[in-house]
C-alpha cells in the first residue's frame, strides 16, 4: 500500500524536477486527447513544441512571437510572484492590464497631434499609475476593512471590462473611424509607438521591461530586506509579525508592484502589438499569467522559462489547429492539463511516497 | 543573423509566398480566421457552415483550413501571418474588429487575397471587403414584431452602439411603427457579441420592462431560452435557430455567405479575382429571411413575404423618405432612398426612438 510522508523541507530536487515532469505528463494525456479526437497525437505534439521553434516554414516568423506573446505573460507573473510568495491573491491583474492601457492611451491621445518625444515615456507612466491605482483599490479595501482582495480584484476586472468597452465606443474612440469602435491606431503614431527594438526579433520595449523585471524580483528576493520579509510573511505570518513586518504595509507594496507591471503590461501591449484600444483589446494575459506564475514555482527565473513555455503552447496550438484542425477548445484542455499537472506532481516535493511493507491491517 | 542571410531569408521566403499561386495543379488553399467558436450556433457557425458549402461546392480544387477564437488585435495578426506563411491562397477575415491585422497583413503577402467581412478598408490591391444588408431583414422581423405584440412594448438587445446595430433598430422600428403607431422600443446594450450569460440577462431586463417580442443583434441562443420560460416570441440572429421553432422563435435572419465564397473563391481560380467592395442582402441571398412559423396569422406572414419579395426585386428600400432624424430634422424626404455612405456611418436614431445613442 502506498503512503504520503510529509517531509521535513520541500525536496530540492523535486522542486526542480516537478514542473518537467508535469510538461511530460501533459504530453502523455495531450497526445491520448489528441489520438481519441482521431489526430496523430505524435504529429500534434511535434507541432505545437517543435514547429514553432525549428519547422523552415513558420520559425523565422514564430520564434519571435514567442518573445512577443510571452513578454506580457512574464511582467505580469513577476509582479503576481512577489504577492503570491506574501500570501496577497491579486487575481485581477487582468483588470489592472486594462486600466494601464486605458490610461497611458488616453494620455497619448489626449495630447494627440503632438510629436514631442516625450509623450512615449509619459504614456509609460500613466500606464504603470493606472494599474497601481486599480490595484490600490482591493489594497485599500483590505489594509480598512479587511475584505477579500482575491473577490475584490476579481471583480474590479469585469469593471474594467465595461470602462474599457466604453472608451473604445467612446472617448476614446477614433473620430475618423467613421463611428466604429476602436481608438486611433497608436502604433502608427511615431510618438506613441513601442516599435520592435531589433528587426525580426520581437524584442518590444514590454519584453525588454519583462527581463529587467526578472532580473529585478531575482535580486529583490535573494538580497534585499523586503524580498525576505515578503518570504517571511507568506510563511510563517505570525514570526513575520514578531520580527517587524508591518502586514498593511506588504500588502499595498504587493498589490501595488503588481499592479503597476500589470499596468506596464497592458501599455505596452496597445500601444505595440495590439495597436490600439478596442472593445476586445484585453485576452487574457492576467489571468494565464497567474498559470505562469506557479508553472515557474513563483521564482523569477522560473517565471521567465515558464512565460516562455506558456507562448510556445499558445503559438503551436495555433500551428496545430490550422495543420490539423485540432479544435480551438483541445487546445485549451491541454494548456490547462499543464497546470493540472503541475498542481498534482507537486504532492512528489512535499511528501514522500512510502510503501507499506507490513501490508494492510 | 547577419544582414546578408537576412536578405536572403527574405527573398526565400518571398518566392517561396509566391509558390502556391504559381502551381495550378495544387489544390487551391482557403483559410478562415473565426473570431468565436464553430459551435456558437451564430455567428461564426454560419461562416463556417459557408466554409463546409464551399469544399462540398469545388471538391478538391480546394482545401480549407481554420482557426477559431482568434481575438480581435495581436494574435489575429500572428494567425493570419502563419496562414500566408503555409500557403495560404485566399483568406477569408471573418470580423470587424480584424479590419487592421488584415489590411498589415496583406501588405506583407502581396500574392495571397485576402477578403474582410464588415470593414471598410481596402489599404492594398489585395484586400476586399465584404458584409450583408442585415437591415433589409430586420425591416421584415420589424414589421411581424409590429403587429405581434399585445404591449406594444418590442424589446431590442444590442450588442455595440456601432453603425451596423443602430442601423438594424431604425430598420426594425420604421417597419414596426408603419403597421402599429402605438410600438415602444426598449433597447439594452449588452457590449457584447457573444456572452450567453449577459445576453439572458438583457432579454429578463426587457421583459420584466414589459417586452413580449424580443428582437436580437447578439448570437447566443440564451435570449431565446428566457423567451421561451416567459411566453415571448423573437427571432433567430445570424444562423436560424430552428430548434426554438416554432415559439419563441417565429422567423429569423440568416446570414448566408456560401455564395459569396464560392465565387470569390473561383474569382481566384480564373485568375479574375479584384479588390472589391460587396454589400448584398437579401436580393442576392446573403441575407436569409428563415421559416415563418404557424405562431404568425397567415396574414401577417403574407404581408411579410411581400415585403421579402419587394426587398429582393429591388422594387422597396427599407430606408426610403419621409423619414425623420431623431431630433425632429428631416433626413430623408419624401420618396428619397437612403444613400450607402450614411447607411454606413448612422449614428442617429431615427424620429420616435427614445432614449439616446450611447455616446
Amino acid at each position: 500500500m502506498l503512503r504520503l510522508e510529509k517531509r521535513p523541507a520541500p525536496s530540492r530536487g523535486w522542486t526542480m524536477a516537478t514542473p518537467v515532469l508535469a510538461v511530460v505528463l501533459t504530453m502523455i494525456a495531450g497526445g491520448l486527447m489528441f489520438a481519441a479526437l482521431g489526430k496523430s497525437p505524435v504529429e500534434a505534439i511535434r507541432i505545437i513544441f517543435w514547429d514553432p521553434l525549428f519547422n523552415t516554414q513558420f520559425a523565422s516568423y514564430a520564434r519571435p512571437q514567442i518573445l512577443v506573446k510571452a513578454g506580457p505573460l512574464i511582467l505580469i507573473a513577476i509582479g503576481l510572484s512577489l504577492g503570491f510568495r506574501a500570501g496577497v491573491w491579486n487575481i485581477g491583474a487582468e483588470g489592472q492590464y486594462i486600466m494601464g492601457a486605458l490610461a497611458g492611451a488616453a494620455f497619448g491621445l489626449a495630447l494627440y497631434p503632438s510629436e514631442s518625444p516625450l509623450i512615449f515615456p509619459g504614456m509609460v507612466i500613466a500606464g504603470a499609475l493606472g494599474g497601481w491605482a486599480w490595484a490600490m483599490i482591493p489594497a485599500i479595501l483590505k489594509t480598512r476593512f479587511r475584505t477579500n482582495e482575491i473577490l475584490v480584484s476579481l471583480l474590479l476586472v469585469y469593471v474594467a471590462e465595461k470602462l474599457l468597452a466604453s472608451a473604445a465606443t467612446g472617448l476614446l474612440r477614433n473620430p475618423e473611424g467613421r463611428g466604429f469602435p476602436g481608438s486611433r491606431q497608436l502604433n502608427r503614431l511615431d510618438a506613441m509607438d513601442n516599435p520592435e527594438l531589433i528587426a525580426n526579433t520581437g524584442m518590444h520595449w514590454g519584453v525588454v521591461t519583462a527581463f529587467i523585471a526578472v532580473i529585478m524580483a531575482y535580486v529583490l528576493l535573494n538580497k534585499h530586506l523586503l524580498g525576505y520579509q515578503i518570504k517571511l510573511a507568506g510563511q510563517a505570518p505570525r514570526a513575520a509579525r514578531f520580527a517587524g513586518v508591518n502586514p498593511s504595509r506588504l500588502i499595498v507594496l504587493c498589490l501595488g508592484t503588481s499592479g503597476a507591471l500589470a499596468g506596464l503590461a497592458g501599455l505596452f501591449e496597445v500601444t505595440g502589438p495590439a495597436g490600439q484600444i478596442s472593445i476586445d483589446f484585453n485576452v487574457g494575459y492576467g489571468f494565464t499569467a497567474i498559470i505562469v506564475a506557479f508553472l515557474g514555482r513563483l521564482h523569477p527565473i522560473g517565471i521567465l522559462l515558464a512565460g516562455l513555455l506558456m507562448a510556445l503552447t499558445y503559438i503551436g496550438g495555433e500551428l496545430a489547429q490550422m495543420m490539423l484542425q485540432i479544435p480551438a477548445p483541445a487546445i485549451q484542455a491541454f494548456q490547462g492539463m499543464l497546470l493540472f499537472f503541475l498542481l498534482a506532481v507537486d504532492v512528489l516535493s512535499n511528501y514522500r511516497i512510502r510503501i507499506n511493507t507490513e501490508g494492510v491491517a | 543573423m547577419k544582414p546578408f542571410t537576412k536578405l536572403v531569408t527574405a527573398s526565400a521566403m518571398a518566392l517561396g509566398l509566391a509558390a502556391p499561386a504559381i502551381a495550378q495543379d495544387d489544390p487551391l488553399q482557403v483559410s478562415f480566421v473565426y473570431v468565436g467558436s464553430v459551435g456558437d450556433l451564430g455567428w461564426t457557425y454560419e461562416h463556417d457552415r459557408a466554409r463546409l458549402a464551399l469544399e462540398e461546392h469545388f471538391g478538391d480544387a480546394v482545401e480549407t483550413t481554420y482557426v477559431e477564437n482568434v481575438p480581435e488585435g495581436a494574435d489575429a495578426e500572428r494567425v493570419l501571418t502563419q496562414m500566408a506563411l503555409s500557403g495560404a491562397d485566399l483568406i477569408f477575415t471573418t470580423s470587424f474588429g480584424y479590419m487592421d491585422p488584415t489590411n498589415a497583413v496583406a501588405e506583407r503577402f502581396p500574392n495571397v487575397m485576402f477578403e474582410h467581412a464588415t470593414g471598410y478598408r481596402r489599404d492594398h490591391p489585395n484586400v476586399s471587403t465584404y458584409s450583408a444588408r442585415f437591415y433589409e431583414g430586420r425591416a421584415v422581423m420589424g414589421h411581424i414584431a409590429g403587429q405581434m405584440t399585445e404591449s406594444n412594448i418590442v424589446g431590442y438587445i444590442g450588442s455595440y452602439p456601432i453603425p451596423e446595430v443602430i442601423r438594424g433598430i431604425n430598420s426594425a422600428y420604421l417597419h414596426a411603427r408603419e403597421v402599429n403607431p402605438d410600438i415602444e422600443f426598449r433597447i439594452v446594450w449588452a457590449y457584447t457579441w457573444f456572452d450567453p450569460a449577459v445576453e439572458a440577462d438583457a432579454a429578463q431586463a426587457l421583459i420584466d420592462q414589459g417586452a413580449d417580442v424580443i428582437m436580437q443583434h447578439t448570437d447566443s441562443t440564451a435570449p431565446m431560452t428566457v423567451m421561451e420560460e416567459a411566453g415571448a416570441i423573437g427571432f433567430g440572429q445570424a444562423s436560424d435557430m430552428y430548434q426554438f421553432a416554432p415559439e419563441p422563435r417565429v422567423s429569423s435572419i440568416i446570414d448566408d455567405w456560401a455564395p459569396y465564397y464560392i465565387a470569390r473563391t473561383q474569382a481566384v481560380m480564373d485568375g479574375t479575382w479584384e479588390s472589391t467592395d460587396t454589400w448584398d442582402g437579401i436580393g442576392p441571398g446573403m441575407v436569409g429571411i428563415g421559416e415563418m412559423t404557424d405562431a404568425i396569422p397567415e396574414e401577417i406572414r403574407a404581408s411579410a413575404q411581400d415585403m421579402v419579395d419587394a426587398i429582393a426585386s429591388g422594387e422597396y428600400h427599407p430606408f426610403t423618405g419621409p423619414i425623420n432624424r431623431q431630433d425632429g430634422s428631416e433626413w430623408l424626404a419624401e420618396g428619397e432612398v437612403a444613400e450607402d455612405g450614411t447607411l454606413l456611418g448612422m449614428d442617429f436614431y431615427v424620429e420616435g426612438l427614445t432614449g439616446d445613442v450611447p455616446n
